[in-house]
């Protein structure tokens, strides 16, 4: 394992699968009547978010707590972050203060691998989300997910996503959930198949490994799994696509199109839903709808990530191969 | 696990007939003592305790004629050494449907050495439930206790010095049934 947890590229098959498999057992502390461990007792985490989160920020908080960490909240609103403070001076007083561990959220892409590669804070720190660039722990969730469904509980174990056919709709240009995604299936062996009108594909995606095609209905027989992306409004400042209604109707979800599904695929959607606008109601409701589970299990992801990167001692995890230089010490 | 830490002259110290015979006088002993077993609830630590859960399970079952729930404790969360190594990987815990509530929990493990283990065990099992009572039964104890904690059913009571390692090796992990005792290598 690695010190910090900044992209999903950043990780190899066998990273993943150990947290996959980690989460599993993770998973198991839920249906206990005493839902904690005491494995983090003592250490401090600061889940520091400079940008608005409901699921991911209680999602961290609640892994956190069931390992029995220290909690310290954070939001930018507040704060003296809009006082004008930069995140340098944030850093460092939470340095001084004696922090093991830093979640971030930030509304720049790159600022959680700033953090972590500047030698301000000595913390690992963990990619909540930064910008249109990366969401780490929520490709985990969706990859563990995706195991769980498309493999099994126990038959997953050790196994990857390899040769599953897993189609990712929607906004690509503005979501880190599809790159974070993209990464971390194609490292687990599943084929990825990006689908969005023209004008929501990113410049560059030609490099990324995966197909992209604009015909939802072409795609949808051949997916195990098929994850619709939420419509960013509050990133786009420009008018990406003619109507709602157009939108909706040729790169939205419905019962129509999930009908034409292959029978075990699933429906994914990392939250928040816009139901009527990427997905309708029918579909959101539905058996094959994995919302719920997806939020479950990111509890299980989130502590898997931070038992492996505080669970055991610093200097063991500090590999040749992290990027923390030497005036960082 | 391990493996390079121990060295070439490791001896024997029980075979495959003694492992199986210790398992069946173990068996016994605890039917004798919960007086038939009948809410004996037996949870091996991983890995190879799970095995002689499952074995001495199996002997219970044909001496008593009842099945008897057999689990799986992982104590790695409750170490008391985490942060002396890097983050383990974690083992399964698996916990009999009917639960360890108002049961007689025996622990089962291959060696008990200083004791940090049971200790650690008995934390985890006081998060998942209320037993009547716990046991502990292994395969080896090898003495240097660290904590007041002791065995009520010892398969062997092997004398050691900390210099010397003892290896138990089960046909279901390692290919055949074996305890070694040998020398630390000083490397």
């Amino acid at each position: 394992m690695m010190r910090h947890l900044i992209s999903a590229a950043d990780l190899t098959r066998d990273d993943a699968v150990l947290i996959l498999d980690t989460a599993e057992e993770m998973a198991r502390v839920a249906d206990r009547p005493i839902k904690k461990l005491p494995t983090l007792r003592g250490r401090t985490i600061c889940n520091l978010f400079f940008e608005d989160s409901t699921r991911t920020r209680i999602s961290f908080e609640a892994a956190e707590k069931r390992l029995s960490a220290d909690v310290i909240n954070f939001a930018a609103k507040g704060s003296s972050v809009s006082k004008g403070e930069s995140l340098k001076d944030t850093a460092q007083t939470l340095e001084a203060m004696g922090v093991d561990a830093v979640v971030i959220r930030h509304g720049a892409s790159g600022a959680p691998y700033r953090l972590a590669t500047s030698g301000w804070i000595d913390a690992p720190v963990v990619n909540a989300g930064d910008g249109t660039h990366q969401h780490p722990t929520q490709a985990l969730l969706d990859a563990f997910t995706m195991r769980r469904r498309l493999v099994g509980r126990d038959e997953g174990l050790g196994k990857d996503l390899n040769g599953r056919r897993i189609t990712l709709v929607g906004d690509v240009l503005h979501s880190r959930v599809a790159r974070s995604n993209v990464d971390l299936l194609h490292t687990l062996g599943a084929e990825v198949t990006l689908v969005a009108p023209p004008t929501l594909v990113p410049v560059g995606v030609e490099t990324w490994p995966c197909e992209i095609s604009y015909d939802l209905d072409s795609v949808l027989p051949k997916s195990d799994a098929v994850m619709m992306l939420r419509v960013q409004r509050e990133r786009m400042n420009a008018a990406f696509f003619p109507t709602e209604r157009e939108y909706s109707r040729r790169y939205g979800l419905d019962g129509d199109r999930m009908a034409r599904m292959p029978e075990h695929a699933i429906v994914m959607h990392p939250g928040p839903m816009v139901r009527g606008m990427e997905i309708t109601a029918e579909v959101a409701d539905s058996d094959r709808c994995t919302v719920i589970e997806q939020v479950a299990n990111g509890v299980s992801i989130r502590m898997a990530v931070l038992y492996l990167l505080l669970g055991g001692n610093d200097s063991a995890a500090t590999a040749p191969s992290t990027t923390r230089t030497e005036e960082s010490k | 696990m391990d493996a390079q830490q121990y060295s070439d002259d490791a001896r024997p110290v029980l075979e495959a007939p003694d492992i199986a015979r210790v398992l069946t006088r173990i068996a016994h002993e605890i039917v004798e003592r919960a007086k038939g077993a009948d809410d004996v609830v037996l949870l091996g630590i991983p890995t190879r305790g799970v095995y002689l859960a499952r074995r001495l399970a199996e002997k219970l079952e044909s001496i008593t004629g009842t099945k008897i729930p057999v689990g799986s404790l992982d104590i790695t969360m409750y170490r008391d050494d985490l942060r002396l190594k890097p983050a383990r990987a974690i083992g399964r815990t698996e916990i009999p449907g009917d639960g360890i509530d108002g049961r007689l929990v025996v622990l089962v493990d291959d060696v008990l050495f200083s004791g940090r283990t049971i200790r650690a065990a008995l934390d985890a099992l006081g998060d998942i439930g209320r037993p009547r009572a716990v046991q502990l039964a292994v395969l080896v104890d090898r003495g240097h206790r660290e904590l007041p904690i002791r065995a009520d059913y010892v398969g062997k009571n092997l004398p050691t010095s900390l210099r010397e390692t003892v290896k138990v090796q089960l046909s279901e992990e390692d290919g055949r049934d074996t305890v070694l005792l040998g020398t630390r290598t000083t490397s």
